[in-house]
């Protein structure tokens, strides 16, 4: 199964940049109104949150509904480095890891997505040509967005210009748990504008935010700004993404797209590590947003070594008995 | 395939062993029953499991002797510290084999093989771990320097929890010193057969649990045993009323815990995708078949429409069937009778000018199956806003201001259980304080733990069970 | 001896905070224990009844959600207005029960102290019966003790005042409303009792006190679907056990007669509270 990212799907229906889409075109007026707005909104139960997800980690995912549940998850993988240490050859190796992840068998699905930093982009760009596989850069000062507009602006630019067609963008938590949630929002649009054609993520740095109220207050605030895709973590920081977070999120998308019509994507993104965490994601947008939601499109795995657990797991559904990691490249 | 279809997960069966018959444990043995033996089913697909003896007067006789004799010779003097050590055994011994019950209570009682495993088997055991503790600690329970226990408890217990109602009356039962004859219900005797095995594996001293099978004649006999000391039920309000009838004019002391119909108060300002979990926990959970299920949801009017929009999606996605598949949410009713009982209460709410919505889907051919449904334009004079349906049978009924809600919240003749959502503290608690129901939900619903008391108010019943207030109702007090 | 001729009480119902005749006119002649008139006391019938569960419910919110601290200065108010009148229920115990002047004055004592008693009670039950529950969850769980609702009480048939208080005043304390039958043949204590609690701080209704015959108006009482628990504390045998059956059709929580009229003066402990108490537990998620 090869997936090619639909151009179309994340096509922007709203208005003119910097208004929300109806019926909350309103709600930017002012940071108070806006203020207002996002603390209008449903609280969330962290304990209930919590058992909901736990209770829908206990479903029993096998055989057929295992492997296909395998290949979309490989499907929706944005194969990620950050590190200080990247070099053009590991993005380069990585790259190669995303067109055919298992070299032993042509079937396997290739991965949605490489991410790296925005200056990798352009090697990136190159190593996937014709693949179909998106260039998803991290740009704003990631992961801490600590610096000037100009300067994360500067940095958007940059990385759509060396071939991005994703940006994963950080936003301002000082901002944000100080309650400049128009600050927030307008550095969001500007990001967006800077990005052009290119797919905006919203890292919301979930593990900052610390309460799934701020979660769903920051989902909202993100969608509203224009947002493609809402982000649980940069991945640099503890927790990153956890199944209460997630749900909480695609709950805020779900309402969302029911509120607007506009269909918005989520990425939860570091802490994934295994197949099961994996499915486990498969099962809460399953059973919270629908099948709508089940595709690249609409849901991305931020991860790195959550892909290799995948094709041990298909190795081992393929074959029949155990795989190990030397049958997995090391990337 | 863009569609996520669940594969079927199956629970293996392999691991329970039943037995073509089984007959009652009296003195620490199986006997034959000397009454009509009768069959018992599964639910989920009407295969007969085994036949079980039907205890008669004479067999609930023996079985209160031989706890008689028991209560005198063993149980009764025996250090209270070694009492609690039986106790812990056989906690100990209901996880070693949780996966055995939990299979065997599926099969025989309906509930998803998810819930059995994970609600029914852990809170069994943790029942008598908790209980346990208790046993060399009752000068230290409140109730005066040196509580003795009652003598012989003839308990009776109800088809929707087997195993865990059985841990509720045994568990306190025994810690405290007392003996018991317990009578499972007839249609699912079979987990409390297996629990007469782990008796025999902790060497319980012979006559301290005797188990005798058998219908409502058989549950008679035993609440009705003039040596029985202390008569523990949990059941419908109507037998409820016939046994306190029954025991009245008697020294027997008697506890009751009857049925519900438990009002779930929602909020406009309640987080809305948590309440609308705890409709779905309160009303679906067991298939319904809870005594303090939220039967009535009372939303407030402003989020009416959105609460029942979103608690229909969500049920949209409950996975009604095979009971042992691990992915199910709702199983099958218990019985033919139930299923009929249930029909008949919705049958009414449809005459009677509510709406009745129920999710897609098909249900299985063989068995007894109901969808969830959800009344709504339901009056409060409706009979499904008052009569207990015990089923997946939701009614919704809306509030405008916090007076109404607890007013139409205590309109009823029952007091077990409430719920109330809320992310306002203050007026959680002041709803809490008005609700006249012994349990009450503030931003959850159904939870239970051995160490909170559990027990209705009016007509659900009375005494307690689980906590320290649990003990008084198998203790005799100096104060 | 003052030639004064005295003027003498008429005795009539307490109901929801007034002195009605009985509905149904009729009196009855109370003797001493030497056969002596007394007095004509109201004889209540089935429909004061009825009208007394009415009193007592509607006080039932007012009583049971006063503060404990307010509910222990009430009853403590009703033992020093009886202190006050000591001398004359020391006089209607003397007469009624046959008692020396100092047995009943004894007698009279130990009913005022025990009001004392119950007061101290009502702002401690909660922590003495009441609990945290430490629930394997994120959940913080207690449980308090609730006052069960009204209270059928049939007062003690032998000891006229120190039964009656030790049957009222727990009822009281739990926080419940009553509406007591007095003893048939030593019912003036009952209605003087009442002067006191109207008297009191008590609010209307919160005591309703019928003299009459507990067999013609307690079965009402055990039948009727507005009264949650009865004491039967003054039913004999046989009666006893035809209330406890009609309690059972509503459920109704019963606290049985001792065979022999007990003792009263002796500790009651919390045996008179427990049974009019409900146990409410409540859940809430631990959660940021």
């Amino acid at each position: 199964m090869t997936h090619v990212l639909d151009p179309n799907a994340l096509a922007d229906t709203s208005g003119g940049a910097g208004t929300p889409p109806d019926p909350f075109a309103d709600v930017t007026r002012s940071n108070d109104a806006f203020r207002a707005f996002l603390h209008g909104l449903p609280g969330v139960d962290q304990v209930g949150a919590e058992a909901r997800a736990k209770v829908l980690g206990t479903r029993s995912i096998k055989t057929t509904a295992k492997a296909w549940a395998i290949d979309t998850a490989i499907s929706m993988v944005d194969l990620t480095t950050l590190e200080g240490s990247d070099t053009p050859g590991k993005v380069r190796s990585l790259a190669a890891k995303a067109r055919r992840p298992d070299p032993t068998d042509p079937s396997c699905p290739a991965v949605a997505a490489v991410c790296v930093y925005g200056d990798l982009a352009g090697v990136a760009k190159e190593a996937l040509a014709g693949t179909g596989i998106n260039v998803a850069a991290v740009a704003t000062a990631f992961p801490s967005g600590r610096a000037s507009r100009e300067v994360k602006l500067a940095d958007v630019r940059d990385a759509v210009a060396n071939g991005a067609d994703e940006i994963d963008m950080v936003i301002d938590r000082g901002a944000f748990l100080t309650g400049r949630y128009l600050d927030v929002f307008e550095e969001i649009v500007a990001v967006k504008e800077a990005c052009g054609p290119a797919h905006l993520k919203v890292i919301l740095e979930t593990g900052e935010l610390v309460t799934l109220d701020a979660v769903r207050r920051a989902s909202w605030l993100a969608m509203l700004a224009g947002g493609d895709f809402i982000k649980t973590s940069t991945g640099k920081v503890s927790p990153a993404a956890t199944l209460p977070v997630c749900l909480v999120m695609l709950e805020a998308v779900r309402d969302f797209r029911a509120a607007t019509g506009r269909q918005v994507g989520v990425k939860p993104a570091g802490g994934i590590r295994t197949t099961k965490d994996a499915v486990k994601h498969l099962v809460l947008i399953n059973e919270t947003v629908g099948t709508d939601w089940l595709s690249p499109d609409w849901f991305r795995f931020g991860a790195s070594s959550l892909l290799n657990d995948l094709l041990l797991q298909r190795q081992k559904l393929r074959t029949g008995h155990y795989s190990g990691p030397d049958h997995v490249s090391v990337d | 395939m863009t569609m996520f279809e669940y594969a079927p997960a199956p629970e293996s069966r392999s691991i329970v062993d039943i037995r073509p018959s089984y007959g009652l444990f009296v003195d620490g043995e199986f006997a034959d029953g000397t009454g009509t033996p009768f069959t018992t089913v599964n639910p989920a697909t009407e295969e007969v499991l085994s036949e079980v003896a039907t205890g008669s007067d004479e067999d609930v006789d023996r079985a209160v002797r031989a706890a008689r004799r028991a209560f005198v010779k063993t149980w009764g003097p025996m250090r209270p510290a070694d009492r609690g050590k039986y106790l812990f055994r056989i906690a100990r011994l209901l996880q070693e084999r949780a996966r055995e019950f939990a299979v065997l209570e599926t099969l025989d009682n309906g509930k998803p093989i998810r819930e059995s495993r994970d609600v029914d088997v852990p809170l069994a055991a943790a029942h008598f771990f908790y209980h346990a503790g208790w046993a060399d600690k009752l000068e230290h329970a409140g109730l005066g320097p040196a509580p003795r226990p009652l003598g012989v408890a003839g308990q009776v217990i109800p088809w929707n929890f087997p195993l865990l109602m059985l841990a509720w009356k045994v568990a306190p039962a025994l810690a405290t010193g007392n003996t018991v004859v317990l009578k499972p219900a007839e249609t699912t005797p079979l987990t409390a057969l297996l629990f007469a095995e782990i008796c025999q594996q902790a060497d319980l001293p012979p006559g301290v649990v005797n188990i005798v099978t058998g219908a409502g004649e058989t549950g008679r006999a035993v609440i009705s045993h003039p040596d029985v000391d202390k008569v523990a039920f949990t059941g419908s309000t109507e037998v409820g009323r016939a046994i306190a009838r029954a025991v009245a004019g008697t020294e027997k002391r008697l506890t009751l815990e009857l049925g519900g119909k438990a009002a779930n108060i929602v909020f406009d300002d309640a987080p809305i995708d948590q309440a609308v979990e705890g409709i779905v926990r309160g009303i679906f959970f067991n298939q319904g078949h809870v005594c303090c299920a939220g039967s009535r949801l009372l939303v407030q009017e402003s989020v009416h429409d959105d609460v029942v929009a979103s608690l229909q999606r969500r049920i949209g996605t409950l996975r009604v069937g095979d009971p042992m598949d691990k992915n199910t949410d709702l199983g099958a009713i218990n019985s033919a009778e139930q299923l009929a009982r249930i029909r008949e209460l919705t049958a009414y709410g449809e005459t009677e000018g509510a709406t009745c919505w129920q999710p897609e889907g098909d249900l299985p051919d063989r068995g007894f199956w109901f969808k969830p449904t959800v009344f709504t334009d339901v009056s409060p004079a409706h009979r499904i806003a008052r009569d207990e349906v015990f089923g997946p049978v939701l009614s919704v009924m809306t509030f405008r201001t916090p007076d109404e809600a607890v007013a139409k919240a205590n309109n009823s003749t029952y007091g077990l259980s409430a719920g109330v959502w809320s992310e306002k503290g203050s007026r959680i608690l002041k709803i809490t304080d008005q609700l006249r129901a012994g349990v009450v939900w503030a931003n959850t619903f159904n939870e239970l733990d051995p160490t909170s008391p559990f027990g209705g108010y009016k007509q659900s019943g009375y005494g307690r069970e689980g906590g320290r207030q649990g003990l008084a109702a198998y203790l005799r007090s100096d104060s | 001896m003052s030639d004064r001729l005295t003027v003498r009480k008429t005795y009539k119902l307490y109901l929801g905070g007034a002195f009605p005749r009985s509905e149904s006119g009729r009196t009855y002649e109370v003797h001493d224990t030497k056969g002596h008139f007394l007095a004509n006391a109201a004889w209540a019938s089935r429909k004061d009844g009825r009208d007394a569960v009415v009193a007592a419910r509607g006080a039932f919110g007012k009583w049971s959600g006063a503060t404990a601290y307010n509910r222990g200065q009430v009853l403590y108010r009703v033992a020093e207005v009886m202190e006050g009148r000591a001398a004359q229920f020391t006089e209607e115990v003397a007469a009624g029960e046959g008692l020396s002047t100092a047995k009943a004055r004894a007698a009279v004592d130990a009913a005022i102290d025990r009001w004392v008693w119950y007061a101290g009670w009502t702002d401690k039950l909660a922590a003495v019966l009441g609990s945290t529950n430490p629930v394997a969850g994120p959940y913080f769980g207690f449980s308090v003790p609730e006052p069960t609702g009204v209270v059928a009480v049939l007062a003690p048939q032998r000891s006229s005042l120190l039964g009656l208080v030790s049957v009222l005043a727990p009822v009281l304390a739990a926080g419940n409303t009553a509406v007591v039958v007095s003893s048939k043949e030593r019912p003036l204590p009952a209605i003087t009792l009442g002067e006191v609690l109207a008297t009191s701080d008590v609010p209307g209704g919160v005591v309703n006190l019928l003299t009459g015959d507990a067999a013609e108006i307690g079965p009402w009482l055990a039948e009727h679907a507005d009264v949650d628990a009865i004491d039967l504390a003054g039913a004999p045998a046989p009666l006893a056990m035809e209330l406890e059956r009609s309690a059972a059709g509503t459920i109704k929580r019963v606290l049985r007669a001792p065979a022999e009229e007990p003792d009263w003066s002796a500790d009651p402990g919390l045996s008179r509270l427990r049974p009019f108490l409900e146990t409410k537990s409540v859940w809430h998620p631990i959660g940021v």
